[in-house]
């Protein structure tokens, strides 16, 4: 299947002289939720602006549901919509004016009914004539969102949703961002919050200083990078490493602990099986501890490499 | 073309002079009936006429150019450098809406609130000092075309401007005293010859006496000139938006 947007050997290199991507070539597919991971600076608004139109490439291309985001802009960002990082908002407007006003500005003509839904899933409906200015961030942030979605976008940039957000908010986010994805729009978030790309993403994408490092479907990427450390407390201190179905582990230098690395493309009865092997072959130990990494120790591990 | 794009900016803006209508309008009524009580009733009263006009009646098109011009230009440039101030902006910058469409916009309800300020203070001026319009349909294509132009200019300053302060130096330092210098009190004929050369260099010259042909059938300038004039400037005006939007200049980093 064509993907919803095709990003082929884009560059931005700022007026400063700054090159904040460096020849991305990224495609997102279909109703994916797709997670872009990357530390600070690393062009992650850079890159959602260029698809956007705020940022201007200095190279490359960019296609949006098969229309160029620069020859055919209007078709374009008709399908998009944009929760920016910033929370930039209106002061002396309402809730209700500005929302309707984003549909407007898109393209469409009222409709009450979807707005009021819009309104109502974000718990926004009992402030739709409340001036923005006395909201709180929380519910500003909800603002954007609506406004993101008053024209039915089929595609929704997310950026950095949840930096600074409440428990509360986060929830009701995530449960739009599955609700949204049921009706088939595809969502682009990027996130501090590690464990959530691990909750939500369908696919993940790492970028670092300007370039992609890597994409992958998380349950690959999970298996492929992740890891399960099984850690072993013996009762008398071993010599020599006990090597078990083939794997051996690190000793520590009291000789009372075992680590032992079962790699993520392993069997889930790895682990197990170790265990039972280790109790077989009559070594005595006191306790069992099991790690499975995370993504973000993965993250972790892939930037680092690349620095 | 992207209709419902446009209304939206265009009501937004509106919605924004509404909330705001008192200062609005009260604050230019105000300084102008102060100025046709001062020098239309009080001292113009002692004044003798001007080209078989009144002295009161002279300086009405003058004042009411001196009105538009400054509210054009002030809210026009407000209207964009808020939201490049506030970020809202990126949610324009965003949308499937052209350049025209943007200016359409924002320029659209700014020259509306000039025209709707200028025909206030034309029937403000109509109750301290009589006068009758020679050519009333001229007179309103003028004031619009001139409420359009302005805040085009206004919105390009709006573009330029790094601090809100800036916005207020060119009205105040630049429009008020060009236009009291550009014959809004005396007729340039009044003025020794060199001096008369240099006005001629004040592009408001053109515009208030071309606006004052419309009201009396005659002025300083021929009509023709002053429309070129104005109309050179709207031209100028709008190469230089499209040249902001297709480069982004200070708008798309
Ligand atoms: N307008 C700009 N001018 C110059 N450099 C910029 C500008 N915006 C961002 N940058 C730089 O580009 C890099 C990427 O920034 P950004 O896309 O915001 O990263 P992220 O969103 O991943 O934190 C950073 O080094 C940042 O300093
Ligand atoms: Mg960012």
């Amino acid at each position: 299947m064509e993907p919803i947007i095709a990003i082929k050997g884009l560059e931005k290199t700022y007026d400063s002289g700054h090159k904040a991507l460096k020849g991305i070539d990224l495609d997102i597919r279909r109703g994916e939720i797709f997670a872009l991971l990357g530390p600070n600076g690393a062009g992650k608004t850079t890159l959602i602006g260029a698809v956007c139109g705020l940022v201007r490439p200095t190279g490359g291309t960019i296609t949006a549901d098969g229309h160029d985001i620069s020859k055919d802009f209007r078709a374009a960002r008709a399908k998009i919509g944009l929760v920016p990082q910033e929370l930039a908002t209106d002061m002396f407007v309402t809730v209700w004016n500005t929302v309707a006003f984003s549909r407007g500005l898109f393209g469409l003509g009222p409709n009450k009914k979807y707005l009021e839904k819009i309104l109502k899933d974000l718990s926004l409906w009992d402030k739709k004539d409340a001036k923005i200015a006395t909201l709180s961030g929380g519910m500003k942030r909800r603002v954007l969102i609506a406004k993101a979605l008053s024209h039915e976008p089929k595609i929704l940039f997310l950026d950095e949703p949840t930096a600074g957000v409440d428990v509360e908010l986060r929830r009701d986010m995530w449960q739009m961002v599955r609700r949204l994805r049921e009706q088939g729009v595809t969502i682009i978030l990027t996130t501090h919050y590690i464990e959530e790309a691990e909750d939500m993403a369908d696919r993940i994408g790492v970028i670092n200083k300007g370039e992609i490092i890597l994409v992958e479907d998380k349950t690959a990427l999970m298996r492929k990078l992740g890891r399960t450390e099984v850690v072993i407390g013996l009762k008398e201190p071993v010599d020599t490493a006990p090597t078990i179905s083939g794997h051996t582990p690190v000793v520590s230098d009291d000789g009372l602990t075992l680590t032992y690395v079962i790699d993520g493309d392993e069997t889930d009865e790895a682990p197990a099986d170790l265990i039972k092997k280790l109790a077989q072959s009559g070594l005595d130990f006191t306790s069992i501890n099991m790690n499975r990494s995370s993504l973000e120790d993965i993250f972790v591990t892939l930037v680092e490499d690349k620095v | 073309m992207n209709l419902h794009g446009v209304l939206a900016i265009y009501g937004f803006e509106m919605n924004r002079f509404l909330r705001t209508i008192f200062q609005s309008i009260a604050s230019p009524v105000l300084s102008t009936s102060l100025y046709f009580i001062v020098f239309g009733s009080a001292i113009g009263s002692q004044m003798t006429e001007i080209g078989g006009v009144s002295y009161g009646a002279f300086i009405v098109p003058g004042l009411i150019m001196l009105t538009v011009l400054t509210e054009s230009v002030s809210n026009s440039s407000f209207g964009i450098y808020l939201p490049r101030f506030t970020g809202t902006i990126y949610e324009v910058l965003s949308a499937p809406v052209e350049v025209g469409e943007v200016i359409l916009g924002y320029v659209g309800a700014a020259a509306t609130k000039s025209v709707i300020i200028g025909t206030i203070i034309l029937a403000t001026a109509r109750l301290f000092v009589p006068f009758e319009i020679v050519h009333p349909l001229a007179t309103a294509g003028y004031l619009v075309l001139i409420s359009v132009t302005f805040s085009l200019f206004g919105f390009i300053l709006g573009i330029i401007a790094d601090g809100f302060e800036k916005l207020q130096i060119v009205p105040m330092l630049i429009i008020t005293p060009l236009t009291f210098l550009g014959g809004t009190f005396y007729s340039i004929s009044m003025l020794p010859p060199a001096w008369q050369t240099v006005t001629l260099f004040n592009p408001i010259v053109y515009l208030v006496n071309g606006f004052r042909w419309t009201f009396y059938g005659k002025a300083d300038v021929n009509i023709a000139v002053s429309l070129g004039m104005t109309v050179l400037f709207m031209a100028i005006c709008v190469a230089i938006i499209s040249w902001v939007f297709k480069t982004g200049y200070r708008l798309r980093t």
